[in-house]
């Protein structure tokens, strides 16, 4: 088939140069890819076997095999039970958890156009923590195991809606505005929780600080399924939109002159924004910088293209929250650090040095 | 589902006839908060043809294009492209008939040169033109002298690379109009007249281009047709060499200008009147 040239350039006198396939680039996506995956298997049967009651690891691929129907042999009943309901519930959990946070952030960086946007810095997770307490506190169970994450979601959703409408002006997020608006966005929802603290009885209050700090300690097979469908339709839901982020990044006009119904891009991406942060805040607290620190280095390692990006992240994510929470457990052992304090001591030094450089890229805040 | 089937029911348009209007402005008026910037604008780019907007600082230049561009809602009037009001084309169908060069060119991310200029071919993906994808990408970029820093960040290019990157990728697009808002103003010379007889050759090759220009020299050099905007109206449209008149233009600029016949080419040179006080 023979197509005429919409191109108009074919006529040129000397021809064009044939266009080199971006292979290199593909290549280190997948390497990358491939890397990152099998960190994750690593940490993740280290995290399953590491604790106060060791399991070599032999021993958990045996068990999971057993379990799987594919041979292996079960453990003693206290390391099946330690395995299975605590250890692997809370791998689990990490994964998800990680994932949609590290997800999230490349996405809300994207839609922002602004590579300080994440969840925890612009109070997106605040936010939904304002729902999740509520639901603690006013003892909510209208929709049973999915109660919490249901709350959540619904604050969480007006939240980022609320930051992306008081943030943008003239159809730009200006870095100032955004920071400022997130600080009073936490602000505000950290006012929120504190009244529900207060009115929440002592029982409440516990679960509620606790919970407030980031940990993934209280890990079940119901908490994992709670935050399942959630973290799972955002998951999945996110990668189809990464090329539209790439325009997205020329501004909204260009990105509209492509094609881009960009309205109803930023809508279902806030969306599954707040899908996500409300399936992370809902089982796990707070735990911030993850989905800042996360694209970042991966953009460092592999250009700013989304369609590995916003993959990449939610498995790099997976497997920084992984490893973050077997440091967590296993540093000062037999306690157990709050995952969001580890977090937050790691990220928040990173968030000023990114603040740092992007003023001096731009010479002053102005 | 839905998404399916509409990709598969978009129309990809065919060429244009030479000389059929791709973009008209009918009696547009554009608002801009309460100032009316565009008061009854008639103006229609035709196939095949390099029309240059002109005119002052404020004169509603820039906001014409965007209202061409379908940025800018009309306040009254109508804006047609390829024939049918600028509203009833979906986003994806308008990226298919007009691509935009907007006056300064941004970037969120550090995406490497020639992955911004394949932002450009967007449109085209899922249609049978995707399959020249890599050759419209190559051709854009050796046109407009890309090709040597291909691999470079955007964030890291000067602001003349930026502009010349940028038109890459609306050349890239392969769209029959083309909108540019100052695509000549970080460039040198040798670019700026490399912009414009791109924008010649994709004239002759059956586009519409309408051109935001200030150095009159290169609208009177290049295009087909000037119009000459003054305080949101059209003052004078038509050739360079008729409509480019002494008195028209020192009347719009605020600036006595003279207007010469080049000694060799004979084209309209504009020049500013100087030195009155030592004459």
């Amino acid at each position: 088939m023979t197509l005429p040239d919409t191109v108009g350039l074919a006529g040129r006198k000397t021809a064009p140069p044939p266009a080199r396939p971006p292979v290199r680039k593909r290549r280190g996506a997948a390497l990358l890819t491939a890397a990152l995956a099998g960190v994750l298997l690593v940490v993740a049967l280290l995290s399953a076997g590491v604790g106060a009651y060791e399991i070599p690891t032999g021993d958990v691929l045996a068990s999971v095999q057993h379990r799987t129907g594919l041979g292996g042999a079960a453990l003693d009943r206290v390391g099946e039970s330690v395995l299975w309901n605590v250890r692997l519930p809370r791998v689990a959990l990490a994964l998800l958890v990680g994932s949609s946070l590290g997800c999230a952030g490349a996405l809300m960086q994207g839609v922002f156009g602004n590579p300080l946007a994440e969840p925890g810095v612009i109070g997106i997770s605040a936010g939904s923590a304002v729902g999740a307490v509520a639901s603690i506190g006013l003892g909510l169970s209208f929709f049973g195991n999915w109660t919490i994450t249901a709350c959540a979601f619904v604050s969480g959703l007006v939240t980022v809606g609320s930051v992306y409408l008081l943030s943008r002006s003239g159809g730009k997020t200006e870095v100032v505005t955004l920071i400022l608006t997130g600080i009073a966005v936490n602000a505000f929802a950290g006012a929120l929780i504190g009244l529900f603290v207060f009115f929440a009885d002592s029982g409440q209050v516990n679960q509620i600080t606790f919970w407030q700090l980031g940990s993934l300690a209280q890990a079940t097979w119901p908490k994992v399924l709670a935050v399942l469908p959630c973290a799972l339709t955002g998951l999945l839901i996110a990668p189809f939109y990464a090329g539209k982020l790439d325009l997205l990044a020329l501004g909204e006009r260009p990105a509209r002159h492509l094609g881009i119904e960009v309205e109803r891009l930023r809508l279902t991406l806030i969306l599954v924004v707040a899908l996500l942060t409300a399936a992370a805040v809902a089982v796990a607290g707070v735990i911030t910088f993850v989905g800042l620190l996360v694209p970042h280095l991966l953009r460092m390692a592999n250009g700013p293209g989304h369609r590995f990006l916003v993959p990449g992240s939610a498995l790099a994510g997976a497997v920084v929250l992984l490893a973050g929470d077997l440091a967590a457990r296993t540093i000062a052992a037999p306690a157990e650090l709050p995952l969001g304090v580890l977090t937050a001591l790691i990220g928040s030094p990173f968030f000023f040095w990114l603040l740092r450089r992007t003023r001096r890229k731009q010479g002053g805040w102005a | 589902m839905s998404l399916l089937f509409r990709r598969r029911g978009r129309s990809v348009p065919a060429r244009p006839a030479p000389g059929a209007p791709l973009a008209e402005a009918s009696d547009l008026h554009v608002r801009l908060g309460q100032r009316e910037v565009l008061a009854g604008i008639e103006l229609t780019a035709r196939a095949g043809e390099v029309l240059a907007l002109v005119g002052p600082n404020g004169a509603g230049k820039s906001t014409l294009l965007g209202a061409l561009a379908a940025d800018l809602p009309a306040a009254s009037g109508v804006v047609r492209i390829d024939g049918r009001p600028v509203g009833d084309w979906s986003a994806p169908e308008l990226a298919l008939r007009r691509s935009v060069l907007p006056q300064s060119a941004a970037l969120a991310f550090p995406f490497p040169v020639e992955d911004v200029v394949r932002m450009g071919r967007a449109p085209w993906a899922g249609t049978p033109y995707a399959e020249s994808d890599g050759a419209a990408v190559a051709a854009a970029m050796a046109a407009t002298e890309v090709t040597g820093f291909a691999e470079r960040p955007f964030s890291a290019l000067s602001g003349g690379e930026r502009a010349r990157v940028a038109l890459a990728r609306v050349l890239a697009q392969g769209a029959p109009l083309l909108l540019l808002d100052e695509p000549t103003a970080a460039l040198d010379l040798r670019h700026q007249e490399l912009v414009l007889r791109i924008c010649r050759e994709r004239a002759a090759a059956g586009d519409a281009v309408v051109v935001v220009l200030h150095d009159l020299g290169l609208a009177a050099a290049y295009a087909d047709r000037a119009a000459v905007l003054h305080d949101g109206r059209i003052a004078a449209d038509g050739p360079p060499a008729e409509v480019f008149a002494d008195g028209l233009l020192s009347r719009v600029y605020r600036q006595p200008v003279e207007v010469l016949p080049h000694p060799r080419t004979g084209a309209p040179l504009v020049v500013p009147v100087r030195g009155l006080t030592s004459a």
